[in-house]
């Protein structure tokens, strides 16, 4: 499995000098199996330069969407084998109580927020609902649960035979807890976490920050700490920097909170272009 | 260890935060949680506890009407919110391990989550004051 993050910024895309090394783009990681799959975990700006890397030959693309928020969808418009008549375009998503996913899609692929509407990409377009129990994509075992972040959101775990990744990426998991964690049992996005050998999760704040900040949907770089090790993973990606960190910031921010938590496992910030070799 | 559906996780944060007594059970009638307001009312504590399983929660409270007389478990509000998946209220008398007799207006709801996933039920309590 190989992963590969197109964009780790969250809200708002901020490029500039000032976030050159952590990058601008918003959500969007590509996952590769050994057998060719590719799944897209969101479809924020970095998805346009993930489209554009993908050989023609590729037909089959599947995207994972995490929740329908701009930052995680502004993207899909721009991604290039929707506008390939060749080319297989399977979308997962959560649906809301009253909208199904693709009437919800269709709220930004449509005038006047996009000049082509979803009916009218040349692409073959099949979406699916999450949660929906597990399925398969090629080599992939996919799960996906509700977590708690405002409005239909879900996280993704995704697995071989051999490798495990989660992906987490707008989660509050602190969100009403008098004490956090709890055990697992009562910590949300758990299931989804659990033993992961590569955590993306959500760290958007410091913890000044996140006093700040309750109930937005995002997690203190400290929380997500705490989750990390609550869930036993081997490498914890920070993700879903706030626009308002630069890249001096971020290192400051890891380097304060690794001195104050000593974790026990790796811990490398979400930055654009980098990749993770899962052993699959 | 499973994890909670993300509705039950955040009913509990709800319940922890409010004064009256909150009591949630999962679709096997479980109880799950109950909050410090409801510790009261069941003489029991949560952290004592921690889940109860069906058969012994509800036969370690004893609940009657006015006159006494035992209400099967089918009849109680939380077990109909559950069991037949609607809304009730109910008027009893509920006796808790403290074997304090008191005289409660339930109300219960089902608690669906999104896809029409049946997760158990939520009650809330009112001790009426005679």
């Amino acid at each position: 499995m190989k992963v590969t993050l197109w964009g780790t910024r969250g809200s708002i895309a901020a490029p500039g000098a000032e976030t050159a090394r952590y990058g601008g783009n918003t959500a969007c990681v590509e996952v590769r199996g050994t057998d060719g799959t590719v799944l897209v975990l969101d479809a924020g700006t970095g998805i346009r330069r993930l489209g554009m890397s993908l050989p023609r030959s590729v037909s089959r693309v599947n995207i994972l969407l995490t929740h329908l928020h701009m930052d995680h969808l502004q993207g899909l418009g721009f991604f290039a084998p929707l506008y390939n008549p060749e080319a297989e375009v399977h979308i997962w998503g959560p649906a809301s109580t009253t909208l199904s996913l693709q009437r919800r899609l269709m709220r930004y692929l449509s005038p006047p927020l996009f000049p082509v509407r979803l009916r009218e990409l040349p692409c073959r377009f099949v979406l699916h609902e999450v949660p929906c129990g597990d399925f398969e994509v090629g080599e992939f075992h996919v799960s996906s649960a509700l977590i708690c972040h405002p409005g239909p959101t879900v996280g993704y775990r995704i697995a071989t035979a051999r490798a495990t990744l989660a992906y987490l990426t707008d989660h509050e998991p602190v969100l009403g807890m008098q004490q956090f964690p709890l055990a697992g049992e009562w910590t949300s996005g758990y299931a989804i976490a659990a033993g992961a050998d590569l955590l993306i999760h959500d760290a958007q704040y410091s913890s000044e920050e996140y006093a700040r900040c309750v109930g937005w949907g995002h997690s203190a770089l400290e929380h997500a700490l705490a989750f990390a090790a609550l869930t036993k993973v081997k490498h914890f990606v920070p993700f879903h920097h706030d626009p308002a960190h630069d890249d001096d910031d971020l290192d400051r921010l890891t380097a304060e909170a690794v001195t104050a938590t000593a974790p026990s496992f790796a811990i490398s910030p979400g930055a654009e272009g980098a990749i993770f070799e899962l052993e699959s | 260890m499973a994890q909670k559906e993300i509705e039950v996780i955040l009913t509990r944060q709800l319940a922890s935060y409010l004064a009256m007594p909150i009591i949630i059970v999962d679709s096997s009638r479980t109880l799950l949680f109950y909050n410090e307001p409801a510790e009261r009312i069941l003489g029991m504590r949560f952290e004592e506890t921690g889940e109860v399983p069906a058969d012994e929660w509800m036969t370690t409270t004893l609940v009657t009407d006015e006159g006494g007389t035992p209400l099967a478990p089918e009849m109680r509000p939380l077990m109909i919110a559950v069991t037949e998946r609607r809304p009730t209220h109910g008027d009893m008398w509920l006796q808790g391990l403290d074997h304090v007799h008191r005289h409660i207006e339930i109300t219960a709801f089902p608690l669906i989550g999104q896809a029409e996933r049946h997760l158990g039920a939520m009650a809330i309590f009112w001790e009426v004051k005679e």
